[in-house]
């Protein structure tokens, strides 16, 4: 498996992490390593086979549309680092 | 080439607040308008180890829309999360719905010049809500509120049939009619609890292909989508024309400059990588439950039209205006149960009731008297209790302070004077100070009779009986 | 420690069920087992470093008044006043939740997971929060951002993870049972690193409402305790449906200590080949060896078999657990409760930086490839295919159990290797879960029991594994094989 620069950065993008430059070699190669492992799923004999999502196989489970209110949201916001007036404080958002 | 050259392609997604009572993954209240976060709870918040839990009401008001939109209903569908950060949402995903949406292929008529048209329906499905941003006046920042962070939507992807402003404007409508009718979701445009992404494209009259289209994101006015699809038709026909192209953008819409802008940063490559949210079970619906809701859906708007042309034999134009709205529609039913005149109560809404609508900016369902009070002011008219005028204040006086009308008459004094004796008071007394007008009316100027009795209401203040005062005037002048 | 009959008593020795007698005969009082742990935590836990947060101090608090309120009759329960340690990834309300994780460093729950309340509830006292690899990945507690947990058996050598700090804690008896969570063998690899007793239950037999998730599918919490009996106990208490957790089960309740019956005669046990092929350590295949062959003296019927697909169902693994992960912590992203970066000029600065700065190299590792695995162009070729095999292994899990009763394993490929060893490859690292991953991907439950030690002394673990919802057949087959090895009378740390 054989992953790009670009494509590692392009991840890493995807998911909000910066990567040092002096460790996006050291990413890559573990991440061919490990997809060069994982890929054996594309050999497995799984032609027609239905995907399962959780072994989990209950369906329909619902909750009553009854409010329950949380008393508490001072705790919702106590490790905020910033906030104000009972809001989370971030920069400017255009 | 002109704009007659080109045709317009409109496709629409439109999303609607759900009315429970209860968020659509916790049990947290929905109410609009509450203090910046008294209405969140661990699960809303995103609280690390918190899970989500389905409130059934969400599947069965998305399958009621479904239903009374003539769509499929899925029998297999499951919840997805759709990945992306953003300070509004606290999971850094939104559950949402991928390739299993619990509705597909309705449709929905509009009346066009051109008689009735089908808008089709690509999909309905169920998602939850964002939070606000608010923006910080003094620090220069911006505030997180996540009160709406989990309130159930459904957002309804119309197909790309839509030919004009007027069209989406007529779609729409119909659209806000039905959810409103099914009681799904109170349709609040100024709220947001309505609210739709516009994609809007352009190309050669003729051509097959669609051209590329720009998505204006959230728009919560009929006058602002209308304006916004005119002016991005326009720039876009001045692009093609320049022999530019259009890229496929989405675009905000400023309301004050009138203008639409490029919205995202375009350094940041979409790419939700959708999954099934392993934290929920999938969703089986039986004939059994569907059947049941199917039963239970309430009479829909083009329905009441129709009846409202043959029972009442309203005309076409004020059926279609009554009944676009379930709250006016309901209003004059229930006030036809209280004064059985469906022609005076009918008159009362698409004439002064409407205006009145019109000139406040109020939506239908903002109007503050009921349908018993509407009916008993019918009623008062009815019996001559006061005049159709004094009636006009009576329905100002609704719109201020809603009471039974009764009491505003008796209160402000309103009640028509029909007493023979009372009349023939004033209109001796006003004959004898307006000899000029008995020689007028004498020799032979009719108009003289109505300076006469406008001088008799004038002096009553409105409240004596027309009718008998014309009548008690030619008595006298005719002696 | 005190003298009763003559006989020298050493509390923090004693199982809990033990506990449990002698507080009924009066022999101990709450305040004497909560003061004997907190001793027992000072001269220990220097050592082994099994704690990210101690709650010793208020521990002796909540003794004294739980000790009160029994004598008075204001509360009953059993398990009243018996101390425990918890992974740091359930929630706390009141006191920190970490993860083992910079992003969480001051991360104060507003509320207490379920299986937290479950505690609670039968006023047991809360001793600390255990150490464990950042977010729960990995198999060594080394990917703590906080502290390297040590192997009481061997200070040098890794405790195994991520549960390490909770099976360490165990082992060092400076708790008497703790709970752990199991993605893909995060109890039963630091049990049988550790030489004690882990259970992972069935998917969904204990709520998840509270556990941080690292992959919602796979992740499970379960009991480490000293022997059988005790995870059989902790096993009754956690166990039951939660309306606020939809993958929870809904099936009727079971007493789990009456079905440990000292007995198996009949029972059959199945033995796949390919759990004792190329890269299991000699030393752990004959410790299994020898057990088998006693299972095989106390009247179980044992028969090899195939289950072809585990090399298969470990990709799947890897790709399912890091594409859950990569979406579950997207929501640490310095606004609400996180670590945030000191400096930033923007939004989007304060999202990378803090999430860069704050997750270990293996997390983002994960993060990368769980978004790799999920981005457009891939997901068929990764994510569909792995839950394809996935049902696979399901199945043929489903196939074994026709004919067997319960599945025996060796739990882990290798013993307890040094600190320091293993951490740079994480492929070779990701390779030596193969024996426990399967059972999460099946959702099956699986329990490590210590089954001998190596030369070294270091304890192996036999891993037994059951179909769902039969927690109650592996806890006697591991009960009725610890009765007949009585490791815990034959070794010990130290």
């Amino acid at each position: 498996m054989q992953v790009s620069r670009e494509e590692i950065l392009h991840i890493a993008n995807l998911a909000y992490l910066n990567l040092e430059e002096n460790e996006i070699d050291s990413y890559i190669l573990h991440l061919q390593d490990i997809l060069g492992f994982a890929n054996r799923v594309n050999n497995a004999p799984v032609e027609n086979i239905d995907i399962t999502i959780g072994s989990n196989e209950a369906t329909n489970v619902f909750r009553k549309d009854e409010i329950k209110v949380f008393e508490d949201y001072e705790s919702l916001l106590q490790n905020a680092v910033t906030r104000e007036q009972n809001m989370f404080k971030i920069p400017k958002v255009l | 080439m002109s704009r007659e050259d080109y045709e317009i392609v409109i496709g629409l997604e439109v999303h609607a607040e759900l009315s429970t009572n209860t968020k659509i993954f916790c049990s947290c209240p929905t109410k609009f308008g509450a203090e910046p976060n008294t209405q969140t709870c661990p699960i809303c918040m995103a609280m690390p180890g918190t899970l989500p839990v389905l409130n059934e009401k969400v599947v069965e008001y998305a399958v009621k829309a479904g239903l009374a939109t003539n769509c499929e209903i899925s029998r297999d569908s499951k919840n997805d999360r759709k990945n992306y950060f953003y300070p509004d949402l606290p999971k850094a995903y939104q559950i949402s719905q991928f390739d299993k949406p619990l509705c597909e292929n309705g449709y929905i008529e509009i009346d066009t010049e051109n008689g009735k048209k089908k808008i089709g329906l690509t999909r309905i499905h169920i998602e939850e809500d964002a939070g606000k941003l608010n923006h910080d006046e003094f620090g220069g920042g911006s505030l997180v509120d996540l009160n709406r962070a989990g309130v159930p939507l459904i957002e309804i992807v119309s197909e790309p049939d839509i030919r004009s402003s007027e069209e989406t404007e007529k779609y729409l409508r119909k659209l806000k009619s039905i959810l409103e009718y099914i009681e799904v979701s109170d349709c609040k445009m100024q709220e947001g609890s309505l609210r739709a992404d516009v994609n809007v494209s352009v190309r050669k009259k003729g051509d097959t292909k669609l051209g590329t289209r720009t998505e204006m994101k959230n728009m919560n006015s009929f006058r602002s989508i209308t304006r916004a699809i005119e002016y991005e038709v326009d720039r876009q026909i001045d692009v093609i024309k320049d022999g530019g192209k259009i890229e496929q953008e989405t675009l905000r819409w400023d309301e004050v400059s009138g203008k639409t802008f490029p919205m995202r940063d375009k350094e940041d490559a979409q790419d939700y990588r959708y999954f099934p949210d392993p934290d929920l079970v999938a969703i089986k619906l039986s004939e059994e439950y569907i059947q049941n809701i199917k039963e239970s859906l309430p009479e829909l708007p083009e329905s009441r039209k129709q009846r409202y042309l043959e029972d009442y034999r309203l005309s076409e134009k004020d059926a279609n205006l009554i009944t676009s709205s379930k709250y006016l529609s309901d209003l004059f039913e229930e006030a036809i149960q209280v004064c059985n005149n469906p022609k005076a109560v009918n008159n009362w809404i698409i004439s002064d009731i409407s205006r009145i609508l019109n000139e406040t900016e109020m939506e239908p369902v903002e109007i503050p008297f009921d349908a018993k009070q509407l009916g008993k002011l019918v009623i008062l008219i009815d019996k001559g209790t006061i005049s159709s005028s004094i009636g006009k204040k009576v329905l100002t006086e609704l719109f201020e302070n809603p009471r039974n009308p009764e009491e505003i008459i008796k209160e402000k004094g309103w009640i028509q004077i029909s007493d023979e004796g009372a009349i023939k008071e004033v209109v001796l007394k006003i004959l004898e100070e307006n000899p000029q007008s008995i020689a007028d009316y004498k020799g032979g100027k009719d108009k003289a009779l109505g300076f006469l009795v406008g001088q008799a209401m004038k002096e009553t203040k409105g409240k004596a009986n027309p009718q008998m005062l014309n009548k008690m005037f030619l008595e006298e002048l005719n002696k | 420690m005190r003298q009763k009959g003559g006989k020298e008593m050493n509390i923090t020795e004693l199982t809990v069920h033990e506990l449990q007698e002698k507080l009924k005969n009066k022999e101990l009082t709450i305040t004497d087992i909560t003061k004997a742990y907190v001793d027992r935590i000072k001269e220990k836990e220097n050592d082994v470093q099994a704690f990210i947060t101690l709650l010793t101090e208020k521990a002796i608090e909540q003794a004294k008044d739980i000790q009160n309120r029994v004598e008075k009759g204001e509360i009953k329960g059993e398990l009243a006043g018996i101390p425990i340690g918890i992974k740091d990834n359930m929630c706390t309300k009141g006191v920190k939740t970490t993860c083992g994780s910079k992003m969480l460093e001051n991360f104060v729950a507003p509320y207490d997971a379920t299986v937290v309340e479950k505690i609670n509830d039968e006023n047991m006292i809360d001793l600390g929060k255990l150490n464990m690899d950042e977010f729960a990945m990995g198999s060594s507690t080394e990917y703590s951002y906080f502290k390297k947990t040590k192997n009481p058996w061997n200070l040098n050598k890794v405790p195994g993870g991520s549960s390490g700090g909770s099976a360490a804690a165990v082992a060092a008896e400076i708790v008497p049972w703790a709970l752990g969570s199991d993605t893909g063998g995060s109890i039963r690899q630091p049990s049988s690193f550790c030489g004690v007793v882990g259970l992972k239950p069935t998917y969904g037999l204990v709520s998840r409402y509270g556990l941080v998730a690292y992959a919602s599918s796979l992740d499970q919490i379960g009991p480490i305790t000293k022997d059988v009996k005790d995870a059989a106990i902790l096993l009754n208490i956690i166990a039951g449906h939660d309306e606020k957790d939809t993958t929870s089960t809904d099936i009727p309740k079971v007493d789990y200590t009456k079905a440990l019956k000292n007995d198996v005669k009949g029972l059959k046990i199945g033995i796949p080949k390919e759990f004792f092929g190329e890269g299991i350590n000699e030393e752990v295949k004959v410790s299994i060896q020898k057990a088998i062959e006693k299972y095989k003296e106390l009247g179980a019927e044992i028969e090899e078999f195939s289950l072809d697909i585990i090399q298969d169902v470990l990709a799947s693994y890897y790709i399912i657990a890091s594409a859950e992960a990569s979406s579950n912590l997207g929501r640490f992203d310095g606004i609400r409760y996180t670590y945030r970066t000191p400096e930033f000029k923007n939004l989007k600065e304060i999202y990378k930086k803090s999430r860069s700065e704050a997750f270990g190299t293996e997390v983002k590792r994960r993060i990368i490839l769980g978004t790799y695995v999920l981005s457009s162009g891939y997901y068929d070729a990764y994510y569909k295919k792995a839950q394809q095999v996935r049902t696979l292994v399901m199945n043929q899990f489903n196939k074994a159990f026709e004919k067997y009763d319960v599945i025996l394993t060796p739990t882990s490929p290798t013993v307890a290797f040094n600190i320091g060893e293993k951490s740079n490859n994480p492929l070779e690292m990701y390779l030596a879960d193969i024996c426990t991953v399967s059972v999460n991907v099946a959702g099956l439950p699986g329990i490590s029991i210590p089954c001998g030690v190596n030369q070294e002394g270091m304890p192996i673990g036999m891993q037994l594994i059951g179909n769902k919802f039969c927690e109650e057949t592996i806890l006697n087959a591991a009960y009725t094989f610890e009765q007949a090895i009585k490791f815990r009378e034959n070794y010990k740390p130290e």
